[in-house]
């Protein structure tokens, strides 16, 4: 209960700053995706399951307030947290290199995918423009935010494995 | 005693837990009857939303100020020389325009004759309009929707014009009790119908991400200028023919017009009015546009 709370309010947290602050300081006129900071991290940090729920809720969020159609994000942010999940056993919290190629490559999928079906698909061909333009400089950006918001999800993410694992040996 | 059957209880609930490829599958189901849903029958949040909108709303305000009042400083002071500069040269310019002014208002009884001619005496005033302010912007970096702080409590409803003080901004495309979507002109997905003022061609005017990125302007097509009067620089205004807008709005002016392959149709770009980038406060038309079904009806 503890967790589902805690993680609910860094999920809330990021939103309402992805949606405001970040959008009105953007420079170069992109913000950061910390949404899918949130996503992939949980997902190599706890498991598929975890990162599912993660990236259904972050998802959601932006189905309810922005999307013209529901469920398209909740899916898109799903699978990505569900596909972190995969690397959980290679993850280790003193190495930084991991969680970085993660982050990076779960960004460029998640604007891949939103540009290929909502983009492509309206006959917009310039892939190369869009790449330059959107995916890369966001990617950049969002590696930025990860340096600080990572190491957050990491301490916070340690602080309650410790507390967990301490209410469970009450009572053996 | 008691504590072993805590223990136990522990133990069964963990063998009970379910496979997670099975939940996203199960998940994977409700999403795609989501966006069905949505697509075909027009679904949307519903209580769940309105529910969410009376948690993220007020937060969602008080954070936007907080990040307006950022880049109103930072822009302040980054930009205090060259405000200093312009000073001096405005100064030159109010005496050449207060100049100016005095032919203007001869030419003025001139114009008015004009605008009636031209079906465009229902000028902005005449509209019934609300003041909302801006309090959040899309998520990604791919669309141009925006939240107001109005929903239908204070009686904007879906398909009201967005205007701000210079011009046309968006449309509202959906309403919640305290809240209301915008989708900007600019966005990738927006279509107008609009009608060059000096010759009352009428056009599409259709927003698109790359054009916007690189140079501030969105696109104009099938422009039926048989004379070849249009200019760049014309004005180009809301429709009286489009279904969606209220007539006479200011969209943009024009900035480059090329004939198309077929030798009948121009298109080109148009440059918005709007300064989406800095938008803060709007105004919601609340004049829907009368549907050809409503003058039926009268």
């Amino acid at each position: 209960m503890r967790r589902k709370i805690t993680v609910f309010i860094i999920v809330l947290v990021c939103f309402l700053l992805q949606t405001t602050l970040f959008q009105s300081i953007s420079f170069l006129t992109v913000a950061p995706n910390l949404l899918i900071i949130v996503t992939a991290s949980f997902g190599f940090m706890r498991g598929k399951k975890e990162g599912m729920y993660i990236g259904f809720l972050c998802g959601a969020l932006i189905d309810i307030f922005y999307a013209q159609i529901l469920g398209g994000y909740a899916l898109l942010f799903m699978y990505i947290g569900y596909l972190n999940g995969f690397f959980r056993k290679l993850f280790f919290p003193e190495d930084f290199k991991l969680p970085m190629v993660l982050i990076a490559a779960s960004d460029f999928l998640y604007n891949f995918m939103i540009y290929f079906f909502l983009f492509l698909f309206r006959n917009r061909l310039e892939f190369t423009y869009y790449l330059s333009h959107v995916i890369l400089p966001e990617l950049v950006y969002t590696l930025l935010m990860m340096i600080i918001l990572y190491f957050i999800i990491l301490k916070i993410n340690r602080r309650l494995e410790e507390i967990e694992k301490r209410s469970a040996a009450k009572f053996v | 005693m008691a504590v072993f059957g805590v223990r136990m209880a522990r133990v069964k609930r963990k063998k009970k837990t379910i496979p997670a490829k099975y939940i996203l599958l199960v998940l994977t189901g409700i999403c795609f009857l989501l966006m069905l849903g949505s697509f075909a029958l027009g679904w949307t949040s519903g209580p769940v939303g309105t529910a969410a909108s009376y948690v993220f709303i007020p937060m969602q305000k008080g954070l936007t100020t907080v990040g307006n009042w950022m880049s109103d400083k930072t822009s302040e002071l980054t930009s205090l020389k060259d405000v200093m500069k312009e000073n001096e040269a405005l100064k030159i310019q109010v005496d050449e325009l207060t100049d100016e002014l005095n032919t203007l208002k001869l030419e003025q009884y001139d114009t008015e004759d004009l605008r009636e001619l031209l079906a465009l005496d229902n000028s902005y005033s005449e509209y019934n309009k609300l003041s909302a302010s801006v309090i959040g912007k899309d998520a990604g970096n791919w669309f141009d929707t925006f939240l107001i702080d109005k929903g239908s409590e204070d009686g904007v409803a879906e398909g009201m014009n967005v205007i701000t003080g210079r011009g046309l901004a968006g449309i509202v495309t959906e309403v919640g009790p305290n809240y209301a979507k915008v989708r900007a002109i600019i966005d990738d997905t927006s279509s107008v119908s609009g009608m060059v003022l000096s010759t009352s061609d009428n056009c599409i005017i259709k927003g698109n991400l790359q054009t916007m990125d690189d140079r501030q302007m969105i696109t104009f097509s099938n422009l039926k200028d048989t004379e070849g009067k249009v200019a760049v620089g014309d004005q180009v205004v809301t429709s009286y023919i489009s279904s969606e807008y209220v007539q006479g709005l200011l969209i943009g002016y024009i900035s480059e017009i090329h004939v198309n392959s077929n030798n009948l149709t121009k298109s080109g770009l148009i440059t918005p009015v709007v300064d989406f980038e800095h938008v803060k406060h709007v105004l919601v038309i609340t004049d829907l546009k009368t549907t050809t079904e409503s003058t039926e009806e009268q």
